[in-house]
């Protein structure tokens, strides 16, 4: 079926499976592939977007259930919030493989947006559904704090 | 899962073998002879080295692509551009360890390059310019040896380019090249004379090439053992999106294939209906390879749709016998029977008759999947009579000959494109290159028409077998009165890694050093030893899986020690010490993580320490967990970690490496287990393979020990010895003595 999806403020027409995961139409059909595939079951977080500024596994959402909906992807992710965690990111050579962290962003981005000075238990909530096999966890921790000084100094 | 068909044949052995120069000698590091070439070309300075190992098998012809095809053909190790920019060719595979930013620097320092100036390339398959020079005459990162191979290659690299840039500029101020000064990409005179590298590129690359560089004396390096001066390389585009793993190739036209794997260890495959596979939108292709039945597709979404229409009929007669509770038992009775020796007491040594304590046990480990986050994957394109593969190849020498054999192209006609990885941790070295080959083998099913990536989904990738093998351990230490071990006897019982492999030459007198090493050698003063293996053969394909042998071994070496030292009524850190003889090294990070960690001090109730040491690759780390336990749950709640890796290159590299060995070893530890139950793997994703997360993550402190010692791993010591040292705060904690792995088996909970 034909769905008009918005990502990252755009509109894209896309002939799709209504029950395709977002994941496999943001990376196969618009090539995005920011966002990555880890586990297909939304158990280890590396495919986590934003819709409408809420953190989603991408690869257990359908595409129909997004129409009108806004949704970023770590390519477009631009708010004050996602800057400032890239920021702090780059500044404590967070990452190592790298490949969850597109997602391990978007949920510390997400994160940060509602709560502008999280508790490390408040870390713990928002950032548990994202699994890193390099075990990076000590440095996301420590940059989402830095991150969060920044936004709210 | 798939069986991983084609067995190598001792033919096959011995063809990798002299290919590789991998005879078991062939490990050190002596160069003896270097070969430098230089490409004048229009974008400046290019600069390689051939070396050879000391097997000497080949020589090394570097001239052959580098000087010839210029820049765009990246062969050496360094260019230096006109437009200012110092390119470092890394010939190690890139999985998160940080060896990109560790080879930059080592070029960097020497040249003294302005980091921010500096980019990196990975190396095309070719042993002759980029053989691991640990491996012999193999292109291949592994064994927790980048840094420690390349340590003088790609600093001898970067002085060399510095040489030359110096000589032009000193031919161009008409001044003594001893005057002209480099800083941050910048020559200088005292005379008022500057020139940017990119300036003197050119004429650089007309001078002669120095046949010994000046190296560096430690004091004068810039980058080196610096910390933060030179920070990841890979930390932007790994932030935003942009880092293309395999996953993200894009190429004109490019499939998508899944696999129907054998559901069992040594399934095969009977007849297949794909109809209905066919019908379904955007499957293009259902095609036969020897992994299973491949279903091709313009994405993954169709592709998976399409598998799952596929009918196909497996015969498991054969495969489905396997059980890995049943194998636990039979290594249980194995290891009572008399096995391969390993390790024989001393001439010297007595064992007295009545020894004051005994302890014997019998320690069970599971098979373990690695689990990158990234699951296997392997693009392959063949046209225009040739081969391309993007991969993460992190043995480029096998993944390129068995892609060749694949394709039937000959070697040249297969070009590897080396990606950075989501991980690997083991996972990607393997010598059958299950991924590139099966790639290889859809698109020639598809008879070439298009690029095709094949994608394990993530049950196919823990699926797949290449485990770290099961193991058991059965030990009877004895002490005398005054606490000193009279008596020790040590049975292994588990897959040799190496056997009925490429690598199967390393296996001497039927002892794989992977399945003993950690137990024999050991850091320990141990004369009383007397150790014996079993390596029993099974359908499961085994692997090395970070760290390889020392997984199993530390836990017991160092659950044991500490179970000594608390029957002989000492310390445990006093007792190790007792036992370490001359082993400064090892001796001197034990003392350094039991002092930065306060050991001995009094804790909180709930709260105690365990301590462990262990040396792999070698490096020594030594470790103490704080481990609280509440209600029977446990929490690691700190991690102190010393580590000795002689010249720590990137100190906040090695100090990742430390987090991450603790984290990763922690998830084995709490969670890990493949069970096999009728010859299928019952543990598929992550809900069941468990992961740790961010809530079970200790605080970590690492220090590391000064040192001017050549460097070495930092990839996998810092895990072996993260196990035992929780394992012996539980015990402290009155929890039981773990004997059995994943944690979960002895009903501890972590939280």
């Amino acid at each position: 079926m034909s769905i008009t999806l918005n990502v990252n403020a755009q509109n894209h027409d896309v002939d799709a499976d209504p029950n395709a995961p977002l994941l496999w139409v943001i990376r196969d059909d618009l090539g995005l592939t920011g966002t990555k595939y880890g586990c297909g079951i939304a158990q280890c977080g590396a495919c986590t977007v934003h819709v409408d500024g809420e953190p989603v596994r991408s690869c257990s959402a359908p595409v129909s259930a997004m129409a009108g909906r806004k949704v970023t992807t770590i390519e477009g992710v631009s708010s004050r919030a996602a800057k400032a965690v890239q920021k702090a990111w780059v500044d404590l050579d967070v990452v190592q493989c790298g490949y969850c962290q597109s997602g391990q962003i978007m949920s510390a981005t997400a994160l940060l947006e509602k709560v502008p000075k999280p508790t490390d238990e408040d870390i713990d909530r928002a950032m548990a559904g994202n699994i890193c096999r390099c075990a990076t966890y000590q440095r996301i921790r420590a940059a989402i704090h830095a991150a969060s000084a920044e936004l709210t100094a | 899962m798939h069986a991983l068909m084609q067995a190598f044949g001792p033919e096959e052995q011995e063809e990798f073998a002299n290919a590789f120069g991998l005879a078991p000698a062939a490990t050190g590091t002596t160069i003896s002879r270097r070969t430098v070439l230089q490409g004048a070309g229009a974008a400046g300075l290019i600069i390689g080295f051939g070396w050879l190992a000391p097997m000497g098998a080949r020589a090394a012809a570097p001239e052959a692509e580098g000087a010839a095809s210029g820049p765009l053909v990246p062969n050496a190790f360094v260019r230096v551009g006109t437009d200012n920019l110092v390119t470092v060719i890394c010939k190690h595979h890139e999985m998160g360890q940080g060896n990109t930013t560790g080879l930059a620097s080592l070029v960097a320092d020497e040249l003294d390059a302005d980091w921010s100036l500096v980019r990196t390339e990975y190396a095309p398959a070719n042993p002759k310019l980029y053989a691991n020079l640990k491996f012999g005459t193999m292109q291949g990162t592994g064994g927790s040896s980048a840094i420690a191979n390349s340590f003088l290659q790609y600093r001898t690299a970067g002085a060399t380019a510095r040489a030359m840039l110096v000589a032009a500029a000193a031919q161009a101020w008409n001044v003594p090249a001893s005057e002209v000064k480099t800083s941050k990409n910048v020559l200088s005179h005292a005379s008022g004379k500057r020139a940017s590298y990119g300036d003197m590129a050119l004429a650089a690359s007309r001078q002669q090439v120095p046949s010994a560089p000046m190296l560096k004396t430690p004091a004068q390096y810039v980058y080196i053992g610096k910390d933060h001066a030179a920070p990841r390389v890979d930390s932007v585009s790994k932030c935003n999106g942009t880092a293309t793993y395999t996953i993200d190739v894009k190429l004109p036209g490019l499939l998508t294939a899944v696999i129907a794997w054998p559901p069992s260890f040594g399934a095969t495959l009977v007849s297949f209906d794909a109809s209905d596979a066919k019908n379904v939108k955007g499957v293009t292709d259902v095609v036969q390879v020897p992994e299973g039945v491949a279903v091709v597709a313009t994405g993954m979404w169709a592709a998976l749709q399409g598998r799952k229409a596929l009918k196909v009929q497996w015969d498991e007669s054969a495969s489905s016998a396997l059980d890995s509770e049943a194998l636990l038992a039979q290594y249980r009775e194995q290891a009572k029977q008399a096995g391969t020796k390993f390790a024989r007491p001393a001439a010297m040594h007595r064992a007295p008759a009545d020894p004051a304590t005994t302890i014997e046990a019998v320690y069970e480990f599971p098979f373990l999947a690695h689990a990158p986050m990234e699951p296997m994957n392997c693009v392959a394109w063949l046209h225009d009579g040739m081969l391309e593969t993007w991969g993460g190849h992190q043995f480029p020498s096998f993944d390129q000959m068995l892609a060749a054999k694949a394709a039937g192209l000959p070697l040249e006609k297969v070009k590897l494109h080396t990606l950075v990885s989501g991980g690997s941790f083991g996972r990607r070295a393997n010598v059958w290159s299950d991924f590139t080959v099966a790639a290889v083998n859809v698109a020639k099913a598809i008879d070439g028409r298009a690029p095709v990536r094949v994608q394990y989904t993530r049950e196919d990738d823990t699926g797949a077998g290449l485990y770290r093998p099961m193991y058991v351990h059965a030990v009877q230490v004895s002490l005398d009165t005054k606490g000193q071990i009279t008596e020790w006897k040590h049975t292994i019982v588990g897959q040799s890694i190496m056997a009925g492999g490429p690598m199967a030459g390393m296996i001497k007198d039927g002892i794989d050093p992977t399945s003993v090493e950690g137990v024999s050698p050991t850091s320990y003063d141990l004369p009383m030893m007397n150790a014996e293996l079993h390596s029993p053969v099974l359908a499961v394909k085994p692997l090395w899986w970070r760290s390889v042998g020392n997984t199993h071994t530390a836990y017991v070496m160092e659950t044991l020690m500490d179970e000594l030292a608390v029957a002989a009524g000492q310390d445990p850190l006093a007792f190790r010490l007792a036992l370490l003889g001359k082993n400064e090294r090892a001796a001197g990070v034990l003392k350094l993580a039991a002092e930065k960690a306060g050991w001995g001090k009094p804790m909180k109730s709930g709260v105690a320490q365990g301590i462990a040491l262990h040396e792999s690759f070698e490096s020594f780390v030594a470790q103490v967990a704080e481990v609280s336990m509440h209600n029977g749950k446990i929490r690691v709640e700190r991690v102190v970690c010393a580590v000795d890796c002689g010249v720590p290159v990137n100190p906040d590299v090695i100090r990742a490496q430390m987090e991450g060995c603790i984290g990763y070893g922690l998830s084995a530890l709490y969670y890990s287990e493949i069970e096999v139950k009728n010859g299928r793997p019952v543990q598929r994703n992550f809900n069941s393979y468990r992961a740790l997360r961010i809530h079970e993550m200790p605080a970590v402190e690492v220090y590391i020990v000064p040192s001017q010692v050549a460097p070495t791993g930092v990839g996998e010591p810092g895990l072996p010895p993260l196990a035992p040292a929780v394992a012996n705060a539980v015990a402290k904690l009155g929890g039981p003595r773990v004997r059995r792995l994943p944690f979960t088996r002895s009903a501890l909970i972590a939280t």
